[in-house]
């Protein structure tokens, strides 16, 4: 898909250069190209919360680290985002596929889906959107804006990315 | 033995590795046997002490990393053994001192006072190098054999903490310190 090599471009370009994942339908695509590329170091997790504690270890260690997951896995994560990153103020990028939002068909996503974008602004997270081809390059100022401010930031995919999966 | 005599024998055997310590008891015990740049002190996120290792060893291949977990913290993170040991980083040591409590919390009972080997789990999970140790005079010739790779080392130890002074260091500096020292 168009969206997914755009989305990877943009990703690398943006200076990530570590990728904590765990699999969403919607992003079959883009894990496999960053497989199929090999640029940029991908390690498949268990658990988003372990994640956030991976990336905390790599930012120590000089990396930018991002975590690609569902936003279900926010909800996985809170702890760890309060009690670590965002009290040794540790930053660390979240792009997150938007589950349980426009055209969502599985009930069980519905609930975290609704509650997402709130839940990033009580946890003191920016959020960027990205619906369309155009504004995927917004992927880079939301890595921009948290290398300058040592701040997290939360990128949620729309669904809309990918108009061929239903 | 108990924690604390189990983290004197770390420190002793120490040259230029960096640490990851657990939060509570262990961080403060640490603290207080021998603070160095090179000690990073969990506060909060109990559980990720394993991760937040992995993760500094990934992105510093060159560097030795000690990762000092607890029996409890780890029961909360098991999946972090099947990424640590399928990533298998050459520079990881992950010292899980077991004293079948919740040491900060009260000496609440884990389940490894029953039937849960932390050894056995870490096999499962792809550890290749296991150490099990059980007294005290073991730790330091133990740790200084460990060559280049990634191990699981269990210290079975009593349960009881020492009675130390709480970790004065303030987040934000704790993170400063440690990275200039890693980055040099």
């Amino acid at each position: 898909m168009i969206a997914d090599l755009k989305l990877y471009e943009e990703i690398k370009k943006s200076g990530i250069d570590l990728i904590l994942s765990l699999p969403c339908i919607l992003l079959k695509g883009l894990l496999k190209l960053i497989d199929e590329k090999n640029e940029i170091q991908h390690i498949p997790i268990t658990r988003e919360e372990e994640g956030v504690g991976i990336a905390a270890g790599a930012y120590l260690g000089g990396k930018t680290p991002a975590i690609l997951m569902q936003n279900s896995g926010l909800g996985n994560s809170i702890n760890a985002i309060k009690s670590l990153i965002q009290l040794y103020k540790i930053p660390v990028i979240f792009i997150m596929s938007h589950r349980g939002a426009e055209g969502e068909k599985i009930l069980a996503q519905i609930p975290m889906g609704q509650l997402t974008p709130d839940l990033l602004d009580l946890l003191n997270i920016r959020k960027f959107i990205i619906y369309s081809m155009e504004n995927i390059k917004e992927v880079k100022d939301a890595v921009n804006v948290s290398k300058k401010s040592k701040e997290s930031v939360g990128i949620l995919l729309k669904r809309s990315l990918w108009s061929d999966i239903t | 033995m108990k924690r604390y005599d189990a983290i004197k024998k770390i420190v002793e055997s120490l040259n230029d590795e960096f640490i990851v310590c657990n939060l509570g008891a262990p961080s403060r015990e640490l603290y207080n046997i021998k603070d160095r740049d090179e000690n990073f002190y969990m506060l909060g996120s109990m559980g990720l002490v394993s991760s937040i290792s992995f993760g500094l060893a990934i992105s510093k291949p060159n560097k030795k990393v000690i990762c000092i977990d607890g029996d409890g913290s780890l029961l909360m993170n098991l999946g972090s053994l099947t990424t640590i040991a399928n990533n298998n980083p050459q520079n990881l040591t992950l010292v899980v001192i077991d004293n079948s409590s919740y040491g900060s919390t009260g000496d609440q009972k884990t389940y490894t006072s029953q039937k849960t080997n932390l050894e056995v789990i870490a096999k499962g999970a792809g550890f290749e190098s296991n150490i099990v140790i059980n007294r005290e005079e073991n730790i330091i010739p133990s740790l200084k054999n460990l060559g280049t790779g990634t191990h699981f080392v269990l210290i079975k130890v009593d349960p009881g903490n020492a009675q130390v002074e709480n970790v004065p260091l303030q987040p934000q500096e704790l993170k400063e310190r440690f990275m200039k020292v890693i980055s040099t």
